[in-house]
């Protein structure tokens, strides 16, 4: 399984990757190369057949991760597996911590980048349903200027997102919940590490009285895009959490969402297992805010 | 035809320039271009580990890269991990004397992923442990005796020089 | 051979846990694996493969793909056809033709239709992507029971059906032991169609030599008569073809049989006058290296009294091969070297359908049947001891064949060589602590959790005796099944053993040198192990049907003991004394009650190689001998009432394993998995021990995760690693394991096969647990692999209606 031929390029700079992503008017297919652990397997079945691929991966600028106080900034090219050690996402982006652990293997966390699970859209994918759920702003930068988008909305539909042709996300900006959150991450896959058939994330934030003051809420696997639930959370807001409430709030979501069929598992049972998945990561979230 | 790519960088510590087509893996490069055929191939999409080197000090598919992309980078392979005299490893003798291998075809990359785990963490619990090899396929063994074998070469480390 | 074999303890090399040789080269990662074979001006095919399950080729234009660069050839099935013969099967299927490249027809999607041949395989796919095939698709036969439909799509029209083979075999009074029982139970259990699926594919490496005007063949390869098959096809003779037999095979069990792929490369590089290398990627492998296992459908009755004894058994198979079934139908016969199991039957009906259909084609798969036949057989015992409220340990205990009653025939003439049932599944129980497993099962249920504890009592016939070909043709009338050992100590006074077949892992160099050392009284770290190529080699059958300990132990035993007593003899003589009166021990040759008589192994080695003047008038010079070891119980065919000893020896394991399903996710963790495995003695405890773990991994994978998923139509969904699922250390637990020997009386040391028993034992035990865990919602589960969509799905099925009200 080779990939068909392409011209390689390797911009060392931010500026230099859009100049060449801008080109147009030719028969080319250019693609970004940032981990590869998605795009390189596609090229070798030749599903995928860039004639120039542009290798992000020296460009410094797409790198690191910045606490900020009330956000975390991270670099689109940073490794995820650079992401799930720092400290940083611990303490300040936990639905992310939680997250980052399901997503592949160690070996493909240290070479696969947040940006380019985020920009593949994969309704399955852990890191967008992340950022879905707590609306990161995604920055996006061009040849001709820079613009700040938010995630909800990204995803347009299977392996769609916003992004036009020329862009390249170059951070993501994770709002960081300030009083006293709780998050959990679920997901059933037929092995750990695969593909997840169905995923929920769930971050809650509870006030002094431990009432539910915030909710985000979302599921993965269970529609052509990673899939927040508003009408979830919304029955949640303003309420004290019992066992007996997070089961009420959950009954709606059969309707809610939108899952296919896969050889692993049809939509009937996503539809089944999505409710009790967002229930364990109700109940988790809701037990380590208050433990 | 495209035209190959000039890229230097080292191998097992040692340095190498060679000129490459940008297509070619970095694994094929490894193995076919430089003759280190420890390495193996076993589904070049990313999956079975086979494949598995360090790079830059952490275990990656080498499938998954373009020879190219390990411009400037320090490479290190199953025949790099034992000494300059050919003195093996600890987790090299670890998995000798646990069996940790049949066939041989799995072993180069989970000797990597193995190295790189301790190298990270050089205390690591049996799940740990499970974690760390989950990223490598392996048929014969059921991964019983390699994970006592990492066990046992990490209690060795842990003990000193003297006793590995 | 008498039974007075010393205690494991007492033998110096066998069953130490000693290093094995062949280790040292796989974590230095000097390991020869075909791929890793340079040969000078090398090219590299790569295939074009039929999308479609079943299609007429109307033309095939290569013109775009030669014009390439790099290119030399573009091959097609009708100029293949042409110069080379067909591929054999396993039975008379005149009008089933198996080329390696699909002539007129392709039969399954993924079958290949033409190679192309160019100075590298990136190149080679490139141009493969040119190559322009025209096809008219057409229905294709598709679905166990479908196929067998008078109105299916015939897979090889000449043929006139889809039914490849059938026929009843009928052993003891089948119709009397029905009428006589008191109960009977009519089930139906599914085996899916999974395979072994190693981690290195299919690869092979040829060099026609027209100086010599022989090929040269390079194999990631496992199987007997591969260079017959080759010799044949390409209309050479088996002396024109050198199979290099030292290559490290990445794995095989049973499914490298690459014959298709090495008449290929053959012929290519014959016409082309280069070495061509044909390795598969993965994709090549899944869909069209013909790898697939067994595909079955059991419908099984049982006849049974209240006690629970089993008195016999009508089990009818239908198993789908594919599209071209090569030696697969055999894979049909082989298990009625142990079709009852360890349970006493007296009387059993054996109903065996083989279909083909538009799916890749089926191969040996290890246990070459054994496993499918001990999980349909497995699940009856289950069912019967819920039926009757009987404890499953007590419901096997009763029917296990006893330790005195040993050589046991079973009805379809085999006799069973040994075995200590009860004491193994005794010894099982309390090491994996059954009982405290039922407290915790039950513990859980209370809790309302799903956990399940699960029994399976397994046989693993071993030795390869295979007989049973002639049961399912009687035009094959083979009787010989052989395996050869040459032993030579040089005139430097070390020790070679040469073998004649290739290794996939199963330590044969360690075997041969630990059964020599043994005999010898050698270190075995200093005994070299070398494979013969075919040319060079002595008889031989290939590391199949868990033979090499049993066959190559045997026969490197023999040759040594000649070679021991050849040097007796040789002191005897220079010391002028009877051989009786020569002692042997740790190289040195002493005269009883005179110690200062003596000779030393450097000083009789000299004597054999270059003193003939002090040499016995009756021995040939030097040290070397030959054994050509027979098959125990060999060497006949069936009497007139179908009955015949297949294979020898009979290993013996019991799985415990403790399971908990996930309600929502009907995933499936195991929790717990003990065993205790009985293959008599061991001649390496860490080789043993490493393939049972590894069998019981395969085992779990086939019971929980892997299928070749096809579509209705004839698409197949798991071609790569991302659907066919391998189970990784996380899927598959700590297992613990302990041991029991009963000794075989047949083999140099006791030795029985090793190699298969955790594959032959697990989905089996799986499938017992996760019933266990579903019986409280009386739900059962009889189709492998039970992924957690099916288990799930079942479990809604079930479930209790949740009153609706209205809205």
């Amino acid at each position: 399984m080779k990939a068909a031929e392409f011209e390689y390029f390797r911009p060392t700079t931010l500026d230099e990757a859009c100049g060449l992503l801008a080109d147009t008017g030719d028969d080319a297919d250019r693609c970004l190369l940032a981990g590869g652990q998605t795009l390189v397997p596609m090229m070798a079945m030749r599903l995928a057949r860039p004639t120039h691929l542009i290798d992000i991966n020296r460009i410094t600028e797409l790198q690191g991760i910045r606490d900020l106080g009330g956000s975390v900034e991270i670099g689109a090219g940073t490794r995820q597996r650079a992401v799930e050690k720092d400290p940083i996402t611990r303490r300040k982006l936990p639905l992310l911590a939680a997250a980052l652990p399901h997503v592949g293997h160690h070996q493909t966390r240290n070479r696969g980048t947040v940006g380019g699970s985020i920009v593949l859209g994969d309704a399955s994918a852990e890191i967008p349903l992340v950022a879905l759920i707590l609306n990161a702003t995604l920055i996006i930068h061009r040849r001709d200027g820079r613009r700040e988008t938010m995630a909800d909305g990204f995803f347009e539909g299977p392996m769609m997102t916003a992004l036009e042709p020329g862009d390249i996300l170059t951070t993501i900006r994770f709002p960081v919940w300030d009083g006293t959150t709780g998050s959990a991450f679920h997901e059933v896959a037929p092995r750990k590490g695969d593909y997840a058939l169905v995923s929920a994330g769930a971050q809650v934030a509870l006030d002094a009285n431990g009432t539910c003051i915030r909710a985000a809420i979302g599921v993965g696997g269970c529609a052509p895009t990673p899939l927040r639930l508003q009408a979830v959370e919304d029955a949640l807001v303003g309420q004290r959490l019992t066992d007996a409430l997070i089961t009420q709030a959950i009954a709606p979501v059969p309707d809610l969402i939108d899952p296919e069929s896969s050889v692993h598992a049809s939509a009937a049972y996503r539809r089944r297992a999505a409710p009790q998945l967002v229930q364990r990561a109700l109940l988790d979230a809701l037990s380590e805010a208050r433990p | 035809m495209i035209a190959t790519i000039d890229i230097e960088f080292t191998v097992n510590g040692k340095p190498v320039r060679i000129s490459v087509p940008p297509r070619m893996t970095l694994v094929d490069c490894l193995r076919d271009m430089l003759g280190l055929t420890g390495s193996h191939i076993g589904c070049e999409h990313g999956v079975c580990g086979a494949c598995s080197v360090m790079l830059d000090e952490v275990p990656i598919r080498s499938c998954l890269m373009f020879a190219v992309q390990a411009d400037g980078a320090a490479v290190t392979t199953v025949e790099g991990l034992e000494g300059p005299d050919g003195k093996l490893s600890p987790l090299q003798e670890a998995f000798w004397d646990c069996h940790a291998m049949q066939c041989g075809y799995c072993t180069p990359g989970m000797l990597v992923a193995a190295q790189g785990l301790l190298d990270e963490n050089p205390d690591p619990t049996a799940d740990e442990i499970r974690e760390a090899i989950s990223s490598n396929l392996c048929r014969c063994t059921g991964y019983q005796q390699i994970v006592e074998a990492i066990q046992l070469a990490a209690q060795r480390m842990n003990e000193g020089p003297d006793h590995a | 051979m008498p039974d007075d074999r010393p205690a494991a303890s007492n033998y110096r090399y066998i069953s130490q846990p000693r290093r094995t040789k062949e280790d040292k080269r796989f974590i230095t990662g000097r390991g020869a694996f075909v791929q890793d074979v340079q040969l000078a001006h090398t090219k590299h095919i790569a295939l074009v493969a039929s999308p479609y399950p079943r299609a007429s080729i109307l033309s095939i234009d290569t013109s775009a793909a030669l014009a390439m660069d790099g290119v030399l050839d573009v091959i097609t099935g009708a100029e293949l056809a042409e110069h080379t013969d067909r591929l054999y099967h396993g039975v008379d299927l005149p009008n089933v033709r198996w080329h390696p490249l699909a002539v007129d027809m392709t039969r399954y999607a993924g079958e290949w239709v033409a190679a192309v041949i160019a100075d590298s395989r990136y190149i080679a796919e490139d141009a493969a992507e040119l190559v322009e095939v025209d096809y008219e698709p057409l229905d294709a036969a598709i679905g166990i029971e479908k196929v067998m439909q008078p109105d299916a799509p015939l897979v090889h029209p000449d043929h006139g059906s889809n039914i490849l083979l059938k026929k009843k075999f009928v052993w003891g009074a089948v119709d009397d032991d029905f009428a006589a029982a008191e109960h009977t139970i009519s089930y139906r259990a599914r085996w899916g169609r999974s395979s072994a699926v190693p981690i290195e594919t299919f690869g092979v490496i040829t060099r026609w030599s027209e100086k010599d005007e022989m090929l040269e063949v390079w194999a990631s390869i496992q199987m007997p008569q591969y260079q017959e098959q080759i010799a044949d096809a390409l209309r050479i003779p088996l002396n024109a073809v050198r199979v290099h037999n030292y290559i490290d095979v990445g794995g095989s069990y049973g499914v490298k049989r690459g014959i298709k792929q090495t008449v290929l490369s053959g012929y290519a590089a014959r016409k082309l006058g280069c070495p061509v290398r044909l390795i598969e990627d993965r994709i090549d492998n899944m869909s069209g290296g013909d790898a697939h296992g067994p595909d079955r459908l059991f419908d099984v009755t049982l006849a049974y009294n209240g006690d629970g004894l089993i008195r016999s058994m009508k089990m009818r198979v239908v198993d789908d091969v594919g599209a071209y079934p090569g030696r697969s139908i055999q894979q049909l016969g082989k298990p009625i070297s142990a079709l009852c199991g360890p349970y006493r039957m007296s009387s059993i009906e054996y109903d065996v359908t083989s279909v083909t259909s538009n799916k890749t084609s089926q191969v040996a798969v290890r246990g070459f049947g054994q496993a499918p036949t001990n999980f349909a057989l497995e699940t009856g015992v289950e069912k019967i001891a819920r039926r009757l409220g009987l404890d499953r340990t007590e419901i096997r205990r009763r029917n296990f064949i006893r330790h005195d009653e040993f050589p046991w025939k079973i009805p379809s003439g085999t006799a069973y060589d040994s075995g200590d049932y009860h004491t193994v599944l005794d010894k099982a129980m309390r090491f994996a602590g059954w009982d405290a497993l039922i407290a915790q099962r039950d513990a859980a249920r209370a809790e309302g959790r799903l956990v399940g504890l699960g029994i399976a009592t397994c046989l693993e016939p071993g030795g390869g005796n295979n007989i049973f070909e002639h049961l399912l043709n009687e035009k094959i009338q083979i009787t010989t099944f052989v395996e050869s050992a040459l032993l030579k100590i040089d005139g430097q006074g070390q020790v070679t053993v040469a073998i004649s077949t290739h290794t996939a892992g199963q330590g044969h160099q360690t075997l041969a040198a630990t059964v020599a050392g043994e005999e010898l009284e050698r270190d075995p770290d200093g005994i070299r192990v070398v494979h013969l190529d075919s040319l060079e080699a002595l008889p031989t059958r290939g590391p199949v049907a868990s033979r090499m300990a049993i066959m190559l132990g045997s026969a490197v035993s023999k040759a040594a003991r000649r070679l021991r007593n050849r040097m007796i003899h040789i002191a005897a003589h220079d010391l002028a004394v009877a051989d009786t009166e020569v002692e042997y021990a740790d190289g040195e040759f002493t005269v009883r009650g005179d110690p200062t008589r003596k000779r030393s192994w450097l000083e009789i080695v000299f004597i054999a190689h270059r003193q003939l003047h002090r040499m016995p008038p009756d021995t040939e010079p030097g040290l070397q001998t030959i054994e050509v070891h027979a098959v125990p119980g060999g060497g006949k065919l069936p009497n007139e009432k179908g009955e015949v000893q297949i294979y020898p020896c009979f290993s013996f394991q019991a799985h415990i394993p403790l399971v908990e399903i996930d309600r929502v996710t009907g995933q499936v963790e195991i929790l717990d998995y003990a065993v205790a495995h009985d293959c008599g003695t061991v001649i390496n405890p860490k080789i043993v021990r490493g393939m049972m773990m590894g069998g019981i991994g395969h085992g779990i994978g086939a019971a929980l995760y892997e299928k070749f998923d096809y579509t209705e139509d004839g698409q197949l969904l798991s071609g790569t690693f991302l659907d066919y699922l391998l189970p990784s250390a996380h899927e598959i637990p700590d297992i613990r394991d302990t041991e029991h020997c009963t000794p075989s009386p047949l083999t140099s040391h006791g030795q029985k096969g090793s190699g298969e028993g955790g594959y032959l034992g697990a989905p089996a035990a799986l499938a017992s647990a996760v019933n266990d865990a579903l019986a409280p919602l009386d739900i059962a589960i009889t189709e492998l692999p039970m992924r957690l969509a099916d288990i799930e799905a079942a479990l809604h099925i079930h479930a209790t209606p949740v009153p609706e009200t209205a809205p």
